[in-house]
């Protein structure tokens, strides 16, 4: 494997699973050109004129999508840790003996352990999406056949639309539908929220195939997936865990550190000037996210100011922001708790979106860069603002990027990080993997301090005043490796890089290498 | 060294432990060390730990052995207070300690007078509350020797908590320890003494005596070790007898800097329980301010034990503050921010304090005796309080 050094000065391969690759040319740089991925054309009258595309059973299903050897399979994480159909699905495809699969699911779970004897039996070739837990330990033991490739949820809808990706048989988890494929996550037993991460397959993949444990009448609405694209369906008694689908009811931390962590984040949003009316904001599920929205809701509510929009993963305390009329939208990427699945259903401006709106590289124009400041967390933050989501210090896979690198687009990005996380150091030298330049990350929010990116004068100058801990990223360095010492590099094998990460481009920007 | 085959324990196992260690030690007559380490954090730190356990055991003679380290993410301070914790289990006749260089960090004073409106109680034996409670600003960080710890790991506790006075950065929170009930208590002193502890608790004190000899065995310790930094005390007043005994207890040392109240204990003395409205313990804590005043010392008040009810704190310490205390018992960090808003002087009383200590400065620039404001003297007490509310006002 050719390794060369891209512009952010790593390592990366010329070439991914037999695919020529173009490495990372720096931010906004890239820009290919041309026209889009095109589907496939069908035409209606080769469907049941009664609509009713309801086949046997999952098997039959591929059967008639035309499952062969080497086919590019999707799913999506719309069931989270719930998820029993992806499981089902590669038993289906083990049964009838095919080989050399790359899956090409939107994120994978700890769930998806059960996965690794199709990986050591050749049933899959490799992974393309994210790899989780024990896939990514998996992976980076050297284990997997093909490379892993990890794109953000932008990226995914990118590299299927410059034709990257293509998705030969897309399955869609669907918790309502109808017979003719219309389906949507806010009603049935396996509710979910939205299924908007299916959206690209189920308009770019070749055959897609809706699997429900809700059947309804037609016509099933709100349609989120469109029958339109769709080619069978097919009903089965459940989907997956309901429990872990969504949370009963997302819960704050109580760990006073992060509290702390989530109150400076609330402060500096206040005291930087972000927080008037009309602004917007994103939010995640993490648990220092969760609480930095209580905080930010008591500020907005002493100053009587209200946001335009929030954007984010909805949970039950975003919902409060909008039924209190702190916000007048929320627009929703992936609903986490019930509360998040019922304001869906009941109200018109919780807003369910998909990747296609919030972050597309193909798109004409950036949602996630109107948004006025992102929270978000990270594994690693280096002396430069370099940050890394998908790996520890260790240097084996465990996260995915999710919308992480997109939102990396906002006004004000603002890592939310424990300096370090029982002895592993969080603010380090230089990270371990490159996930997100440090040029497009302003702010590093830590129980030990607050470091503000030098080019950004503007939010160092609007902090002069702040009772705030401000200190350099170094001198938070410093601390880190006072308590816990300086950490030894992982020892890899600079000859097997055993996935790579995409910039939302399609470039890439770095690499993962096998733990010797 | 013996030969004999030995094995001793100590520190923490299994998947919920954090930032601490569990060690084996195996003594046998040859055969060299070996040591088998299982770290979550061997990629980055597994050399330098086992650097840190060879360094130990030359430092305690230890040339065969077997050594099983099960760590998840134990920070050195941690690692050397286990491993020395198993050596001297397994030879308890050793008396040597093994200290890492201390923080410099540490090295500020404290005085008598300071605030002391919050005090967060950390479990002496719990290695992963230590690091960050100085985040949070308390006023005090107590490092507890007592009802936290379990009966059988005093010994881990006593080692764990030195080695955290050495090592762990407070950012400027009183360094506190609150030791066990005499006369166990007194061999708390040698693990703490030396280590720059600035105030000690005593639980369950109920006579002068006990303080004073408490002070004869600090001093010994200070001498032996050539230290002369002030070591404050704060009784815990916790029974009916020591409540009686307040004021003796308050002024039996010069070192005394507060006078605390333990109510849980007191009230299954007197035979009644806790309620909300505490009307059981008015007596007890009037007697605790009135006793402290009298003797220039200063009152604090018992801990608010929900965590979970910030309303429930903020009205306790209204309570408290209203009664004379200067400071409120915290079990945890979420608190302190409510106790030193409440403790704060409101508006008024900062306007007010303000003209005093105008009035005060101006009638020392014209030489007069004599302060008044308005057409009202003020006295010396006044102006006193006066500077304290300002101070007070400055750090909420």
């Amino acid at each position: 494997m050719r390794l060369i050094i891209n512009a952010a000065g790593r390592y990366v391969p010329t070439e991914v699973n037999g695919v020529k690759q173009i490495p990372f040319t720096g931010i906004n740089k890239f820009r290919p050109n041309g026209n889009k991925a095109k589907p496939m054309i069908n035409s209606c009258i080769d469907y049941p004129q009664d609509g009713n595309k309801i086949v046997k059973n999952l098997k039959d299903a591929l059967k008639r999508a035309g499952l062969k050897d080497g086919m590019t399979i999707s799913t999506h994480h719309h069931l989270r840790n719930g998820d029993v159909l992806t499981n089902i699905l590669f038993d289906t495809i083990h049964e009838l003996g095919i080989k050399n699969i790359r899956w090409f699911p939107s994120a994978s779970f700890p769930v998806h352990e059960y996965l690794i004897k199709y990986l050591e039996d050749g049933t899959i070739h490799h992974i393309e999406g994210s790899m989780n837990g024990p896939l990514g330990k998996f992976t980076t033991d050297g284990k997997m056949k093909g490379v892993g490739v990890l794109r953000s949820h932008g990226g995914r809808y990118q590299a299927v639309q410059d034709g990257e990706v293509h998705i030969d048989i897309a399955i869609i988890a669907a918790p309502t539908a109808d017979f003719f494929g219309n389906a949507n996550g806010v009603y049935g037993k396996s509710a979910s929220g939205l299924i908007g991460f299916a959206l690209v397959d189920s308009e770019y993949a070749n055959k897609v195939i809706v699997v429900t444990d809700n059947l309804v009448p037609f016509p099933c609405v709100p349609w989120q997936i469109q029958g339109n694209n769709v080619d069978y369906v097919v009903q089965v008694d459940s989907l997956g865990d309901a429990s872990k689908i969504v949370s009963g009811t997302t819960e704050v931390t109580k760990s006073p550190d992060r509290l702390l962590i989530a109150e400076y984040v609330a402060q500096f949003i206040d005291e930087a000037g972000i927080m008037k009316n009309g602004f917007s904001f994103q939010a995640g599920s993490g648990g220092t996210n969760l609480a930095f929205v209580l905080y930010l809701k008591e500020r907005m509510k002493a100053k009587g100011i209200k946001a335009r929009f929030v954007r984010g993963g909805s949970t039950k305390y975003l919902v409060q922001l909008l039924e209190e009329g702190l916000t007048d939208y929320i627009l929703d990427g992936q609903t986490f708790d019930l509360e998040g699945v019922r304001s869906m259903r009941e109200n018109p401006n919780h807003v369910n979106t998909s990747p296609f709106t919030s972050y597309n590289f193909h798109g004409k124009g950036n949602f996630a860069s109107i948004v006025d400041v992102a929270v978000l967390g990270a594994t690693e933050v280096d002396i430069n603002f370099n940050a890394n989501v998908v790996s520890h210090s260790d240097g084996y896979l465990l996260h995915g990027i999710g919308g992480w690198q997109n939102c990396l687009y906002s006004k004000c990005t603002i890592l939310a990080v424990p300096s370090f996380r029982d002895r592993i150091p969080v603010i380090i030298d230089e990270v371990t993997t490159l996930c997100g330049p440090g040029e497009l990350i302003d702010v590093i929010i830590t129980e030990r301090g607050i470091a503000i990116n030098p080019k950004r004068k503007d939010l160092i100058k609007a902090m002069k005043n702040t009772s705030l801990p401000i200190k350099p990223i170094k001198k938070i360095r410093d601390e880190v490796y006072e308590i816990c010492g300086v950490p030894a590099k992982p020892k890899i094998n600079k000859n097997k890089v055993v996935a790579v990460i995409k910039w939302v481009d399609g470039t890439l920007i770095d690499s993962v290498f096998q733990i010797k | 060294m013996q030969t004999k085959n030995l094995i001793s324990f100590a520190g923490k196992r299994g998947n919920q432990i954090r930032s601490d260690c569990f060690v084996e030690l195996g003594s046998k007559p040859s055969g060299g060390i070996n040591l088998n380490l299982k770290s979550k954090v061997a990629s980055m730190y597994g050399a330098s730990i086992e650097k840190q356990i060879k360094e130990m055991c030359s430092f305690f003679g230890l040339k065969n052995a077997n050594i099983l380290i099960e760590d998840n993410g134990a920070l050195p301070f941690v690692l050397a207070a286990r491993f020395e914790l198993a050596v001297r289990r397994l030879f308890p006749e050793i008396d040597k300690e093994f200290l890492l260089p201390a923080n410099k960090n540490n090295l500020y004073h404290t005085s008598k007078e300071r605030l002391r409106r919050s005090r967060l109680y950390l479990p002496g034996n719990e290695p992963k509350f230590f690091l960050n409670a100085g985040l949070h600003q308390p006023d005090g960080i107590i490092l507890d020797l007592e009802d936290s710890v379990a009966h059988s790991e005093k010994d881990a506790a006593q080692l764990l908590v030195r080695n955290a006075l050495r090592s762990v950065d407070f950012y400027g929170s009183e360094r506190m320890v609150r030791i066990n009930q005499l006369p166990r208590g007194l061999d708390d002193l040698k693990f703490i003494v030396p280590y720059n502890v600035q105030v000690i608790l005593i639980p369950k004190c109920e006579s002068p005596k006990q303080v004073i000899g408490i002070e004869a065995e600090i001093d010994r310790i200070k001498k032996k070790n050539n230290i002369s930094n002030e070591i404050y005390l704060m009784p815990i007043i916790e029974s009916a007898l020591g409540i009686i005994k307040a004021y003796e207890i308050a002024t039996a040392s010069k070192n005394i800097c507060a006078l605390t109240i333990g109510l849980e204990d007191y009230t299954a003395d007197i035979g009644t329980q806790r309620t909300l409205e505490g009307r059981e313990s008015f007596f007890a804590r009037s007697m605790i301010v009135n006793a402290a005043k009298a003797a220039g010392v200063q009152a604090i008040d018992t801990v608010f034990s929900d965590v979970g009810d910030m309303e429930g704190l903020r009205a306790s310490v209204l309570d408290a503050k209203s009664l004379g205390f200067e400071g409120k018992g915290c079990i945890h960090p979420r608190q302190i921010p409510v106790v030193h808003e409440v403790f704060a002087p409101t508006a008024d009383e900062i306007d007010k304090a303000k003209k005093i200590v105008a009035a005060f400065e101006e009638a020392k620039v014209k030489g007069i005796g004599v302060v008044s404001l308005g057409s009202k003297m003020v006295d010396a007490p006044v102006v006193k309080k006066a500077i304290r509310i300002l101070e007070l006002s400055g750090r909420s």
